[in-house]
């Protein structure tokens, strides 16, 4: 039947483009990451030698490289840490506005909603560089913090772990909100309104009621920002200093200046794994989700 | 009363603190000094040397020819895939499908960027395509990374709708691909549309996938810009953000005034 036909190129035209340009990629990876390095171009062997009969020509070499070097170790550490007190801070700030744009008025919600929502839209390497004109020695802040005498001289905000927190935590913030705000717009008023009267107070009513209510919401949108700030690398770059390495720019570094190409696919392919439940979670949920939110 | 004036202290500050940043950069780039961060006076002179920047102007050229482009290829592709999830039965390996459509949205561009890198080299070893990298390479990375996005526009859309009219189509005598031509496409019109705009602005922002996948020729604005603040400050930069910011903001409004649902 003609709609079987009509199904099937709906179906595989975008699996066909998707196994090509994105899974074939990351099989590629896989399969540089357990290649022998050697000096050349491409700079690594063929998995497969077929000079004298044939032969596997595989190494794990490069994982234990790795994971044997604390330089890099401690950069996925860095990187999982600051990924998780930026998915904190976004949920601290994140969570009280959506609350509070869930419970306006409908007119209103709409309204704040675009205004948060909109700086996402303008870029984000000019939002990053932005912090770097506020954070500057003669920058705004400072001149804030001289004139309020809080501090004698200006301080040295930019270029260390916490300007790139402020970075992360400014630019990833909206991808917090709207997941939130989809499960908490959903949920109905009256139940804290009801928990009041049952004679719960303000912070059991938060604990009881809101908290798990919103358990999907902040699942969503944690994993919306932890999973890719795991491999952040502007932010780092533009606001971060030499304190702290991180995984982006160990990887960047690895593949463009060391020239490794299967260690950085090693580094790449251990990013993958580590980040393989969080992606799971957040593809079930998405599944869900999908249906009845928008980003 | 109490709660109402905490609530709008939240919302007044959360707004703040996106908006400060935003404000501070236009601020400046009115800024006659070279130094950015001393203020000498109004002036537009940053502006007018943007205007005779050729290096930034050629990169914003092919920034928007490579963003339309792979848009466009994206919102068809990511079309398919939402109509597909919602409408479609019969997916093989389905949950492989939803993985390909999924995982995009959050995997490290750095690592997209790499594998498609890695991707495109090898495959100019065994068939010798593509021989070097550059507008082509950046629009099949941008495509493959955007499908995802637009997919779970047109997949809420369509979980939306009704599905009775395209039954009652049905009905009426119309055959499947008529429906979808006539019904279900025209419905959906606001969504794809508002797709294809979130897909335009993730490429044109692209800076880690495009560096990855770049070549000679193919410098996109957000590679130059990188390379004039990564280690400073510039004030022609300060005057495109502002008028970049300006112009992305009013393409973000029309994509909510086009994604809005319609309830009925």
């Amino acid at each position: 039947m003609k709609n079987k036909l009509f199904e099937k190129y709906f179906v595989f035209s975008p699996y066909f483009w998707l196994v090509l340009f994105f899974f074939i990629p990351l099989a590629i990876i896989f399969k540089i990451s357990i290649s022998v390095s050697e000096w050349g171009m491409p700079p690594y062997q063929d998995i497969f030698l077929f000079d004298n009969g044939f032969k596997i020509n595989t190494t794990f070499e490069n994982y234990v490289y790795i994971f044997s070097d604390y330089y890099y170790i401690g950069s996925f550490v860095n990187s999982l840490i600051l990924a998780l007190i930026s998915t904190f801070f976004c949920l601290l700030i994140g969570f009280p506005l959506a609350f509070y744009i869930a419970t306006s008025n409908i007119r209103l919600r709409n309204i704040l909603l675009v205004l948060v929502v909109i700086p996402f839209w303008s870029s984000f390497l000019l939002r990053v560089y932005a912090w770097k004109i506020i954070l500057q020695n003669n920058g705004i802040l400072n001149v804030i913090l001289l004139n309020l005498g809080i501090t004698s001289e200006p301080l040295q905000l930019l270029y260390n772990q916490y300007a790139v927190i402020m970075g992360i935590v400014y630019t990833y913030l909206p991808l917090m909100i709207l997941p939130l705000y989809g499960y908490l717009n959903k949920f109905d008023l009256n139940l804290i309104e009801a928990s009041k009267d049952l004679g719960l107070n303000r912070i059991k009513t938060f604990f009881k009621v809101i908290l798990p209510l919103s358990v999907p919401g902040i699942v969503a949108g944690s994993l919306l920002v932890f999973i890719p700030v795991v491999g952040e690398f502007i932010i780092p770059e533009m606001l971060g200093g030499s304190d702290r390495l991180y995984y982006g720019k160990i990887l960047w570094e690895e593949f463009f200046v060391n020239r490794n190409w299967p260690g950085a696919s090693a580094l790449a392919f251990s990013g993958i794994i580590i980040l393989v439940l969080p992606i799971v979670i957040f593809q079930i949920l998405y599944s869900h989700w999908s249906q009845k939110n928008e980003i | 009363m109490k709660s109402s004036l905490i609530k709008s202290t939240v919302i007044f500050l959360g707004l703040f603190f996106l908006y400060f940043p935003i404000l501070v950069l236009i601020f400046y780039s009115f800024n006659e000094n070279k130094r950015v961060m001393v203020w000498k006076g109004f002036s537009l002179r940053w502006y007018n040397e943007l205007f005779n920047n050729e290096q930034i102007i050629e990169a914003f050229i092919i920034s928007i020819k490579i963003a339309a482009l792979s848009a466009t290829f994206a919102t068809i592709l990511g079309v398919m895939i939402g109509y597909s999830l919602v409408r479609i039965r019969k997916i093989p390996f389905k949950s492989f499908y939803i993985f390909l459509s999924s995982t995009p949205l959050v995997l490290p561009e750095l690592i997209l960027g790499l594998s498609m890198l890695l991707f495109f080299i090898s495959l100019n070893n065994v068939i010798g395509f593509p021989s070097s990298r550059g507008q082509l390479t950046i629009f099949i990375s941008h495509v493959t990374f955007c499908i995802a996005f637009v997919a779970i526009i047109i997949q809420a859309r369509l979980t939306d709708f009704n599905k009775n009219i395209e039954e009652a189509a049905m009905d009426l005598g119309y055959n499947y691909t008529k429906v979808l031509y006539k019904i279900t496409l025209p419905i959906i019109l606001p969504s794809i549309i508002a797709g294809w705009l979130l897909a335009f602005t993730i490429s044109l922002d692209d800076l880690v996938v495009a560096s990855f996948t770049t070549g000679p020729g193919a410098n996109t604005l957000p590679i130059v810009v990188f390379s004039k603040v990564r280690l400073g400050l510039s004030p022609e930069v300060n005057a495109l953000s502002a008028i970049l910011m300006f112009a992305l903001i009013i393409i973000g409004l029309f994509y909510f005034y086009f994604n809005k649902k319609f309830k009925h």
